[in-house]
């Protein structure tokens, strides 16, 4: 019992070819897209290179890159066999091509699936990768004279000030690393002295961070050094104080960032999947209805189209058979002892009652 | 006097109205892009509104949306004009079209080049403008709670931060105003009162300067606070030291900006309006070479085009005189008409040497006659 049947005519044979040609070629334009989502995810991901630990975190955008690429050739194909298609004579020079090409089509977009759930799951690997790696820079942050890490100080800068937020997870993130380098520090000076001997590792620690900190919308000029000590400022309480700088983690703020680009780009994707998956079916009952034509030989006819010949379960039964016996074709029947003239029984079928022809007369 | 004779063969005529046809659709297409320009130009113009004193640079994005809708305008009655221009039984209806047609047409290609010279012209009253008000802004920085002026603290802030700029002409505008809110200020300390005698206005002056001015790619921490002194802070002389705030100024900042979008669009406009101006020509050519064909058995003869019939300066008095009869209503004969407009110019341009600004009109009344 075929699977979902449809009844074609000639027409509409003819008008579904046309169709799938045009939705093929904008198929081809949806290749393009995925291939420069691939590409911008990328460029995004790069940006931030110097924030974010190396992980896998590039895999989801050069997955994007490989299958807009191959999209954009499957279609292209695509495109040509149902051009040709509307011909019956044309269709039979790609009849052995369109099986494999529509499995294979299947596969891809099965990848293609992979793609956009694989956006939606790098939660845990983002945030890992930028905890690690804003740590890090915020280490670093004092070392602009070593090679390597001269820039560091402007990216955080630069990002703090962007994306409005501060330190890893708050500003006191900034209170636990020494962010003066010590070609700044005045060791003749006892303050300086006593700050370094105030901690093991001798590290200059203070309550203050740097300016990319301050928020815009404050109402009062930035207070970014001696935070937590209230008599330093005139009319300041710290604990209440809430425009001075941000207040937001940096961690938090690029992470919002990315699963928001992750989101877009895993919906667009998937919706970009449902529509190959439609064009695949249409190519589908495009081939099974010309080659009922055929089977049938009139090239006017009706013709039925179907996603599968019989039911789920036997074609399934039918394909492990195939690839049973695949491994079986170099094996040898060793009840004729291997000689293939060996006259062997006849294993035709004479219609439904089974009942062989009786034996012509021989003339005599 | 003819200006611009020539020789249009049946072949060639057919030809130049396929090809006047295409380049007109080319032509809207470029009035399109120049009233998109305008808009452009006018939204970032207003995005930076709060530290301009004036609007009178928006005349150049107003100019050009203008001009770009006028073209788009033109452009299609042109290619209408040359679809039907081989065809004599539709040509005559646009008979009467035409003049009017030519006039507005060479008016509004004739804007879109002002507009361009406008866009290089401005520049000073750009600077103007933008001097007062970054003065302005400066000086209300700390106002942070009087109504009407509580974001321009914010306006400035992000301003310096996004074009790296710092105070008007330089950094140490911030040291002549006060830019910390009395609010904020401890009276009672000793250091706060003598920096408030030391001037006549009563003013906290301070040798320091917003965090918005500290430049992220230096490679030691801001030092935005007693910037002058040296000894203030450990290895810092502020003579030599270039990358801890920014050195260049709001003003000239901005100025290179819009000086830059503007250039930018200037180019494109001026190669719309060559493109214009060859549609005019053509259809202008079109147009005589069928008038002198109309009417006769054979269309397919050879003849002549032209540009102008008479001189210029006479098509310009035979176009301009019906539009000065239709602004003074009452006036004699179209050579008088003529002769007044050249005495209100020369009055205007008297009287425009004193300042007063709006009698240039009113000037006019008294002296007409």
């Amino acid at each position: 019992m075929a699977v979902l049947p449809i009844k074609f005519t000639k027409t509409k044979r003819d008008k579904l070819a046309q169709v799938l040609w045009v939705l093929n070629w904008i198929s081809v334009v949806t290749g393009i897209i995925l291939f420069s989502l691939g590409i911008f995810l990328k460029v995004e991901i790069n940006k931030r290179q110097d924030l974010m630990a190396m992980s896998q975190l590039q895999s989801v955008p050069n997955m994007l890159i490989a299958v807009g690429l191959i999209a954009c050739v499957i279609n292209f194909l695509g495109g040509k066999i149902c051009y040709d298609c509307v011909d019956t004579n044309k269709f039979l020079r790609w009849k052995l091509v369109m099986l494999p090409y529509i499995i294979c089509t299947f596969f891809f977009t099965l990848s293609v699936l992979v793609g956009a759930l694989m956006c939606y799951s790098m939660h845990g690997q983002l945030e890992e990768a930028l905890t690690l790696g804003l740590r890090d820079a915020m280490r670093y942050y004092k070392d602009t004279d070593t090679p390597g890490r001269c820039f560091l100080k402007r990216t955080v800068d630069q990002l703090q000030i962007q994306f409005q937020c501060c330190g890893n997870e708050g500003y006191r993130d900034w209170f636990q690393i020494q962010w003066v380098s010590n070609r700044y520090l005045d060791m003749s000076q006892r303050e300086v002295v006593d700050r370094l001997r105030s901690n093991v590792e001798g590290k200059y620690l203070m309550d203050g961070v740097p300016f990319s900190c301050c928020n815009v919308n404050s109402p009062r000029p930035c207070i970014q050094y001696q935070i937590t000590n209230n008599s330093a400022h005139f009319n300041y309480d710290f604990h209440t104080e809430e425009l001075n700088l941000w207040m937001k983690g940096c961690r938090q703020a690029l992470r919002d960032y990315y699963t928001n680009i992750m989101h877009s780009v895993g919906l667009t994707v998937l919706i970009i999947w449902l529509f190959e998956l439609s064009v695949l079916t249409g190519v589908r009952y495009l081939q099974t209805s010309l080659e009922n034509v055929l089977r049938q030989g009139d090239p006017e006819c009706e013709s039925d189209g179907w996603l599968l010949e019989n039911s789920f379960v036997e074609t399934a039964r039918s394909n492990f058979n195939i690839i049973k016996h695949l491994g079986k074709f170099n094996q040898i029947n060793i009840s004729s002892n291997g000689d293939p003239n060996i006259d062997k029984p006849p294993t035709a079928h004479y219609g439904p009652d089974n009942v062989p022809p009786k034996p012509l007369p021989m003339a005599s | 006097m003819v200006v611009g004779k020539m020789k249009l063969t049946f072949q060639k005529r057919v030809k130049l109205a396929q090809y006047l046809w295409m380049l007109s659709w080319f032509a809207t297409l470029g009035g399109a892009v120049t009233f998109t320009l305008g808009c452009f130009l006018k939204t970032e113009l207003r995005r930076r509104g709060e530290v301009m004193d004036n609007t009178d640079i928006h005349c150049v994005p107003n100019t050009l949306m203008i001009v770009g809708l006028a073209s788009m305008g033109i452009n299609y009655f042109a290619s209408r004009i040359c679809q039907d221009a081989l065809d004599p039984g539709r040509f005559p209806r646009w008979k009467t079209f035409l003049k009017p047609f030519f006039g507005c047409s060479v008016f509004f290609t004739t804007l879109m080049l002002i507009s361009v010279i406008l866009s290089y012209a401005m520049k000073g009253s750009l600077e103007t403008s933008l001097k007062i008000g970054l003065k302005n802004g400066i000086r209300f920085y700390k106002d942070t709670d009087t109504p009407g002026r509580c974001f321009q603290k914010q306006t400035i802030d992000r301003l310096q931060m996004e074009f790296q700029c710092c105070g008007n002409s330089n950094y140490k505008d911030w040291f002549e105003v006060q830019w910390i809110s009395n609010r904020y200020l401890d009276f009672s300390s000793k250091e706060v009162k003598d920096r408030i005698k030391s001037n006549v206005d009563g003013r906290y002056l301070i040798d320091g300067v917003p965090f918005s001015c500290c430049n992220p790619s230096s490679p030691r921490p801001c030092i935005q606070y007693r910037i002058t002194n040296n000894t203030a802070h450990y290895n810092y002389e502020h003579q030599t030291e270039e990358l801890n705030l920014f050195i260049r100024g709001c003003r000239e900042a901005l100025v290179y900006y819009y000086m830059g979008l503007m250039n930018t669009i200037g180019a494109v406009v001026l190669s719309v309006f060559l493109l214009q101006c060859s549609v005019l020509a053509s259809v202008r050519l079109l147009q005589t070479s069928m008038e002198a064909v109309a009417g006769q058995e054979n269309v397919e003869v050879d003849s002549e085009g032209y540009l102008l019939e008479k001189g210029v300066k006479e098509t310009f008095m035979e176009y301009v005189d019906p539009v000065l009869k239709l602004l003074w209503m009452n006036q004699p004969g179209p050579l008088q008409t003529t002769e007044h407009t050249v005495t209100w110019f020369l009055c205007f341009r008297l009287h425009s040497g004193t300042p007063r600004p709006h009698t240039g009109l009113k000037s006019i009344s008294i002296i007409k006659y």
